[in-house]
């Protein structure tokens, strides 16, 4: 049956597209996206812990041993719900979308399809063509729709989101070009080792590759995942993309895209290449293995990101470079290799996709929309708290949430990120923890100069016109990502009790038997 | 055993296809002279397509009617189920191609442009379908010459004569090149048979100079027909100048018969000397020096293309770039690596027809340059999604066919070698596939996002050429969603 998110989002896109009137096309696209988001939740709603549901399993290219293979396990069906919920809120967020709206649905339902799809692959071939699916998509809707800063250049208005638009696909596709090396090197091995050439990834998983192989083909395979997921030095089409794209493409950007970079480095990379993660047997500037590099890579991430979000003077910028910093943590609880550690790391990949939606919601939406400035400066004498009270209050929750408040879903997930990494790689856990103290100054300085600025001492009268209401779906989407991360934040179990088994099952063999115990 | 004389008979059943769209050819081109002389460009266009189409199909239904295993001594026609697959692969080509030709303007000499499309298929037909040395290089030539003309064909065009001028020079040149590998080959075996030739090689093996001088010859020879680095010089300007229905069959037909045949010549006769590029296992062979080629054109196309404005010397270095990819399958040289090969030009062919296609439907607008795209989108919503599927194919991007194709030739190329031992050309070849992508994307993104300067009016295509255009959009979408279909018919038996 999930694989119905998949069609039903494929059938919504040609619908948008051939809708006579943009309202209807609006409207078949939200439908489309809830039964997305339906199907998850009765998925959700019948699921047994620690099963593994096959979906559909047929040949698909018989002659390489390539088969159509959709299953879920808790990770996926956790990723997916994610899914459901952002695409359903980034179109409650788009309502407002008047130029080519057919065509911008159809590329964000076509996305939205490759992102379902990558979750439900258990073929890597089947995954890697969902993965590229969701590239293209993903430049179009920056490139055409982009939001433009107002200190573009008149008449270049179009090239500054042209290059984010470029710069993210072609980080995207230099990634994937890395996986598509490894897949084809795993897909040679695997007929070289066993006598029949498959790419299942349950088929692989069983496969005992030989140390060499795996040593250079982990590193690769993850760092050509990660990319997506924004891991610092390869983290910079994040910001510029974020910040360029229209507000529900910075949503699924951030909440859903970044996702599948991260769940690529789990579900194949780590799970496919374990030994990559041994030492090396030597050491070059203290670091012994993989695991060590993509680790201090991952600290650095949550530290960068969270210190130039702290100078930034562009609001969607802010928002763009915590979300560096908060992938950073979902890195970092990979590489811990505990179990609690990749707990959080899931966890968080779900917290933050909910978190980041809802800031950039707010940003985009919100108050970009309407007063047609991300400069704080400019935002600040508005005192928007006092003009969108609805706005403030969103966001007031948001930043709460985003900074791991107690009672939220991003506290459980970085809590026991920190806890794992505390347990194997103590002095990063504390380096990470000064991370947070980062994350809350900048959100801190984010909330107080938007929303609660100094009102201007030579202007007398408030902003001149008053600024448009909220509206309906606005609203609608703000409470159903709130409802999401407090759901989550107060009853973790929810989502953990999907992942933990799924973390135990004999796939993860590999990595829980690993050489660095 | 094949007896040694050939009756007439024999030959005629043999050939039944080639003789057909021979006598299409005849036909259309007697028809333009007598019958239609005085009517009107376009029923005459009407009447020669009709014709000459009729000619393909009947051709189709001969080859499929005739025996799949058959042949004539010395290897002079060659008959197997692979090589039927090739030629009707050559003979839907040759359809589209016409299909395409609907909308020409630039010449009177209708009979004459249309014969000389099925002429030249005629000649990819026999290149296919023989083994033998001479008759190689005969087809050969007698495709050059029918291309040298199409690439002419405009008259009024003093780009279209530069074309053919280079072209003619370049492809003169390298005839010689290849005549002369040939002769050494022949020289060194005493025998023009393909299958004798790997046998007599076999025997005395293998260091005898002579024989890499052969091997670096036809490289050259065959380097140049399909627009391999460094033999590429002519490509930019043929596919630039020439009328776009002729570029456009220039790059995929004659492709898909040429890079056939060069497979056949170095995987069967050359078997012996094959050699080998792996990291740390080099041994001399062709398998190296087709390998250098390989390398060359992946990074002199794909780089070429990132600086060119003009949409079809983007398309003529894209070509070359894809000339390197296509490579890899004759660097297999396994039953796999054929398979690849095959899928990846066909594949590839259907694509770059199609966007020669989309070309020419906007000739008359006189867009060459990527920047005249702008606002297509609104001008032609179906044409820019025809070219965007046509270019995201190129680019590899699944579902589409071009993605496949990707796949299963690295894969094959990976293959052939113990411990992974090509593993630094496939990561060449994919980092190159990720550059390709931005010059395509360029491409889109004038297209799709890039407002239109003033309000143009839309674009007027005619229904032959859009059911054509959509034909090859959906194969190209199907052959990528379904890659068996292609494979149970090319695949290994």
């Amino acid at each position: 049956m999930l694989a119905w998110t998949i069609y039903v989002s494929i059938a919504g896109a040609l619908a948008a597209r051939l809708a006579p009137s943009k309202q209807l096309a609006r409207i078949l696209a939200l439908l489309a996206a809830l039964s997305g988001l339906a199907l998850s939740l009765t998925a959700l709603a019948h699921w047994q812990p620690g099963q593994l549901v096959t979906v559909a399993n047929v040949p698909w290219i018989p002659q390489l041993g390539i088969s159509y293979h959709l299953a879920a396990d808790g990770i996926s069906l956790t990723l997916l719900l994610l899914t459901g919920i952002a695409a359903t809120a980034g179109i409650l967020f788009s309502w407002n979308i008047n130029e080519r709206t057919q065509e911008f649905f159809a590329f964000y339902l076509v996305l939205i399809a490759g992102v379902y799809g990558v979750f439900l692959s258990f073929d890597l071939f089947l995954l890697f063509v969902f993965y590229e699916i969701a590239i293209i998509p993903k430049y179009f809707l920056i490139a055409i729709w982009g939001s433009v800063p107002r200190d573009a250049a008149p008449g270049k208005e179009g090239s500054q989101r042209e290059y984010a638009a470029m710069k993210l696909a072609l980080y995207s596709f230099a990634g994937s070009a890395l996986v598509l090396a490894g897949m084809v090197a795993a897909w040679v091995m695997s007929g070289s080792v066993t006598g029949t050439h498959t790419l299942d990834l349950q088929a692989l998983a069983a496969i005992p590759f030989t140390q060499h192989f795996q040593m250079w083909a982990f590193p690769m395979v993850f760092v050509g995942f990660a990319v997506l997921a924004g891991m610092w030095p390869f983290h910079t089409w994040a910001p510029t993309g974020h910040a360029a794209a229209p507000t529900a493409a910075s949503m699924l950007l951030a909440g859903v895209v970044m996702k599948l970079g991260a769940y690529g480095c789990l579900r194949v990379a780590m799970m496919l290449f374990p030994a990559g993660l041994n030492p090396w047997g030597f050491h070059v500037l203290g670091f012994g293995s993989w695991r060590d590099v993509i680790a201090v890579l991952a600290i650095i991430g949550i530290v960068y990101g969270a210190s130039v979000a702290l100078v930034q003077r562009d609001f969607k910028f802010i928002i763009g470079y915590s979300s560096v910093s908060h992938m950073g943590f979902v890195l970092l609880g990979l590489m811990t290799l505990t179990q609690i550690g990749l707990d959080g790391a899931v966890l968080q990949m779900f917290s933050h996709g909910i978190i980041a939606g809802l800031l950039f919601a707010v940003v985009g939406r919100m108050v970009y929309d309407r007063t047609h400035t991300r400069q704080l400066s400019e935002l600040s004498p508005m005192r928007l708290a006092h003009v969108i009270p609805f706005a403030a209050v969103t966001f007031v929750l948001a930043a709460m949430a985003s900074i791991g408040m107690p009672g939220f879903s991003g506290f459980v997930a970085e809590f026991q990120i920190i806890v794992g990494a505390w347990r194997t790689l103590p002095w990063m856990a504390a380096i990470a923890g000064a991370g947070i103290l980062i994350g809350i100054a900048f959100t801190w300085r984010a909330l107080t100069t938007v929303f609660f600025g100094e009102r201007p001492a030579h202007a007398g009268a408030d902003h001149g016109h008053p600024l448009p209401p909220i509206t309906l779906p606005e609203k609608l989407g703000s409470l159903l990502l709130l409802v999401s991360t407090l759901t989550v934040g107060l009853y973790p179990a929810i989502l953990t009790r999907l992942i933990l088994p799924a973390l135990q099952s004999p796939l993860f063999d590999g990595l829980r038997n690993g050489a660095w115990r | 055993m094949i007896p040694n004389t050939v009756s007439y008979s024999q030959l005629l059943r043999l050939t039944w296809p080639e003789i057909a769209l021979t006598l299409a050819g005849i036909l259309a081109l007697a028809l333009d002279l007598t019958v239609l002389g005085r009517a009107s460009l376009a029923a005459r266009l009407r009447a020669g397509v009709a014709v000459a189409c009729a000619g393909c199909i009947a051709a189709l239904f001969l080859l499929g009617s005739s025996a799949p295993f058959a042949g004539l001594p010395a290897g002079m026609f060659v008959v197997t189920p692979l090589t039927h697959v090739v030629q009707a692969a050559l003979l839907a080509l040759a359809i589209f191609t016409l299909l395409l030709s609907f909308s020409v303007r630039f010449t009177g000499h209708v009979g004459e442009y249309l014969a000389l499309i099925l002429f030249a298929t005629v000649a990819m037909m026999f290149l296919v379908a023989t083994q033998n040395l001479l008759l190689i290089f005969v087809a050969l030539e007698f495709l050059s010459l029918s291309l040298y003309i199409l690439t002419g064909f405009d008259k009024h065009s003093r780009q279209s004569a530069e074309a053919s001028l280079k072209y003619f020079l370049f492809g003169g040149m390298s005839a010689g090149f290849l005549l002369f590998g040939m002769s050494l080959l022949y020289g060194l075996s005493r025998s023009i048979e393909l299958p004798q030739i790997a046998r007599a090689l076999s025997l005395f093996l293998a260091q005898d100079p002579l024989l890499w001088v052969a091997i670096v010859m036809v490289a050259i020879g065959f380097g140049f027909k399909i627009a391999a680095a460094p033999f590429h010089l002519w490509a930019p300007d043929a596919y630039q100048g020439a009328p776009t229905v002729s570029a456009g069959f220039l790059a995929s037909s004659s492709k898909v018969a040429s890079f056939f045949i060069f497979a056949q010549v170095v995987t069967v006769a050359l078997a012996p000397a094959a050699g080998s590029g792996a990291f740390r296992a080099y041994a001399p062979g062709w398998v190296p020096t087709l390998i250098l080629i390989a390398a060359l054109s992946m990074v002199v196309g794909n780089l070429a293309a990132l600086a060119q404005t003009s949409l079809r010397r983007l398309l003529a270095y894209s070509a070359i770039g894809h000339a390197g990819y296509m490579l890899l399958g004759i660097i297999a040289h396994s039953p796999r690596g054929l398979s690849a090969l095959l899928y990846y030009v066909i594949t590839y062919a259907l694509a770059v027809v199609g966007a020669f296609g989309v070309l020419g439907a906007l000739e008359p607008e006189g867009i060459d340059r990527i920047a005249d795209l702008a606002g297509l989108f609104r001008r032609a919503p179906g044409l820019a999604l025809c070219l965007l599927i046509f270019l995201l194919s190129l680019a590899g991007i699944p579902p589409l066919s071009g993605f496949f194709a990707k796949f299963y030739i690295f894969s094959a190329a990976l293959e052939s070698e113990p411990n992974l031992g090509l593993l630094w050309l496939i990561l060449l070849a994919v980092a190159m596939s990720a550059v390709s992508l931005y010059y395509y994307l360029r491409v889109l993104k004038a297209a799709y996002v890039a407002p239109a300067p003033e309000d143009l009016p839309r674009l007027r295509v005619s229904p032959a050429t859009r059911l054509t255009l959509w034909v090859l959009a959906a194969l190209v979408v199907l052959l990528g969603c379904a890659p068996s279909l292609l494979l149970n018919v090319i695949g290994l038996r």
